[in-house]
């Protein structure tokens, strides 16, 4: 199952931000969408989970039209992590990781386990009981991430299960920009699809399974890291003139510029 | 006088004057803080409150409209009543309806707009009030002026039963809302993907503080900051959850309104302060230690 895309265009006050976009987000599978600024990348993470009506197109998730899943079902299936956050009343770590059980029935000792059992995942446990408002950037971010985390903690009845992260990994420090990537791999490995938006290049070559790259409204190139970062590539959509090499270890494209 | 009532004086007094007061001043301060617990839940913004943008005055306002226009001809006490209410509950949807979507774009709701809606709105309020003032006769000026300072002293069955049928709306209605009212602070579209029908919602969270506040200043006049330091006090108490946020805002308002009420009552002896009078020299000050506050963590 996934989340596909048709033909999807955008536009907004005279501007096309989105052009005839054909994409597929199989679950199971680390999708990673790079491209410039005002490249669009934000606009198609926003059409594809509902947030803004497409111009033209459509958008399915597990087969079944976006718009016709109803709004609890969805959030069963699909949770969201947007690059910043309103967020501005002083809940602890635990109670914002608790509002990502609200789809769910499951029960206040379940949902208190998840919730102990994301803060962990996120290297968060020491602020369970800490005020939001008192957090740094990076933990506010990890938070966050937990609570999407306990959103789709369980698998679902109703299909395969999607995350969605807009820069999840822009306030982090070396070690948690690894840990994301480790925890989205795991979730690809139980079956979740995963799509992310990334700026750093390398970070995507070492989680993609599928990088996208969107320029102008359209999307410049898919596949595997391996097949689609190319100098050319690099200076046509970046500008900036580069040298790919292999990384020592994981075997995976080193863009150095 | 001089302490020597008739039992069946004193009687009348508790029964038909203090009884009702009480009871409209409890309901009243409860009703206002759960609703300025829900305005700044769904502003996302601890400084929402209904007197701070607009929604009291443009409540004043319908109220001002109603008394001017019915003029000399008094209805039955119940049916003026009900007008007043009806007036003041329009004039507040039509002002929290501007002020949101003034304040609200796709990015989500401005403080600094909301604001200053707030501001033009209440200049609008007070031109209009003075306008009808100008044009009302002595007594007309006498209940125009005593709702805008805010008074429990008018309070009788009608009114306190008025009240009371309000609250029983509202309180069984928004604790059902408390989940999702934690969900918008984090904002609306991540309430959305949480599964949460934000504009259903919106809708019907805006309709009935419209309501609480339309039916309190009808019936106790213009009583500020209620809404702004009591959920306030409570979130710093307690946090901000409205599973628990939302009850004991509404205790703890009918608390302070209680208090206040029968300082007013008491503190000028034998005349009396109108409670609105009170209720603004304790709050403002408050409010200007949020602010303070609030650029600190800036």
């Amino acid at each position: 199952m996934s989340i596909v895309a048709n033909d999807l265009s955008l536009h907004i006050s005279g501007f096309d931000l989105l052009r005839n976009i054909d994409l597929t987000i199989e679950a199971g599978k680390v999708n990673v969408l790079v491209g410039p600024n005002g490249a669009g990348k934000s606009s198609l993470l926003r059409v594809l989970t509902g947030e803004i009506k497409p111009s033209k197109g459509d958008v399915l998730i597990n087969q079944q039209p976006l718009n016709d899943w109803s709004m609890q079902d969805r959030a069963n299936i699909l949770a969201v992590l947007p690059q910043h956050s309103e967020l501005n009343f002083p809940f602890t770590a635990a109670e914002v990781v608790g509002l990502g059980r609200i789809p769910h029935n499951t029960g206040f000792a379940k949902d208190q386990a998840i919730i102990a059992e994301a803060l962990a995942l996120v290297d968060a446990s020491y602020l369970q009981r800490r005020l939001y408002t008192q957090m740094s950037g990076g933990e506010k971010q990890r938070v966050q991430l937990a609570r999407v985390l306990a959103q789709i903690w369980q698998p679902s009845d109703l299909g395969e299960q999607f995350l969605v992260l807009d820069e999840p990994t822009a306030a982090f420090d070396l070690s948690h920009q690894q840990l994301t990537l480790s925890i989205v791999k795991q979730l690809a490995d139980r079956g979740v699809g995963v799509l992310m938006v990334l700026h750093d290049l390398n970070l995507a070559a070492r989680c993609a399974d599928n990088l996208v790259v969107v320029n102008g409204g359209t999307i410049e190139a898919s596949g595997t890291p391996e097949k689609v970062l190319t100098k050319e590539l690099i200076h046509q959509v970046f500008d900036v003139q580069s040298v790919i090499a292999e990384h020592p270890v994981a075997k995976t494209p080193l863009v150095i510029t | 006088m001089g302490g020597h009532s008739e039992p069946s004086q004193i009687k009348s007094i508790i029964m038909d004057i203090r009884l009702p007061r009480l009871i409209l001043a409890l309901l009243v301060g409860a009703v206002l803080a759960i609703l300025g617990a829900v305005m700044q839940g769904l502003f996302r913004n601890p400084l929402a409150d209904p007197s701070l943008i607009g929604v009291s005055g443009g409540a004043s306002v319908g109220t001002s409209i109603v008394i001017v226009a019915a003029g000399g001809a008094m209805l039955s006490p119940l049916a003026g009543l009900s007008m007043v209410a009806l007036g003041a509950f329009i004039g507040g949807v039509i002002t929290t309806l501007v002020v949101y979507r003034v304040a609200t774009s796709s990015l989500g709701t401005s403080v600094t707009t909301m604001l200053l809606a707030g501001i033009a709105i209440g200049a609008i309020a007070g031109a209009f009030n003075s306008l009808l003032s100008y044009f009302s006769d002595n007594q007309m000026l006498r209940q125009i002026s005593v709702w805008q300072m805010g008074n429990l002293g008018g309070a009788n069955w009608q009114k306190a039963s008025l009240m009371a049928a309000l609250s029983l709306i509202i309180f069984s209605l928004l604790p059902s809302h408390a989940k999702s009212l934690n969900a918008f602070l984090l904002g609306e579209s991540e309430a959305r993907h949480l599964g949460i029908d934000v504009q259903r919602i919106k809708r019907q969270l805006i309709f009935l503080t419209a309501l609480g506040v339309g039916f309190s200043v009808a019936l106790a006049g213009l009583i500020g900051f209620v809404g702004l330091v009591i959920p306030h006090m409570v979130r710093l108490l307690i946090g901000p959850d409205h599973r628990a946020l939302l009850p004991a805002s509404a205790l703890a308002g009918a608390s302070l309104l209680l208090i206040a009420d029968s300082i007013a009552r008491v503190v000028v002896l034998p005349a009396e302060l109108p409670t609105g009078i009170l209720t603004a020299l304790l709050g403002a000050p408050f409010f200007v230690m949020l602010l303070l506050k609030q650029r600190g963590e800036i």
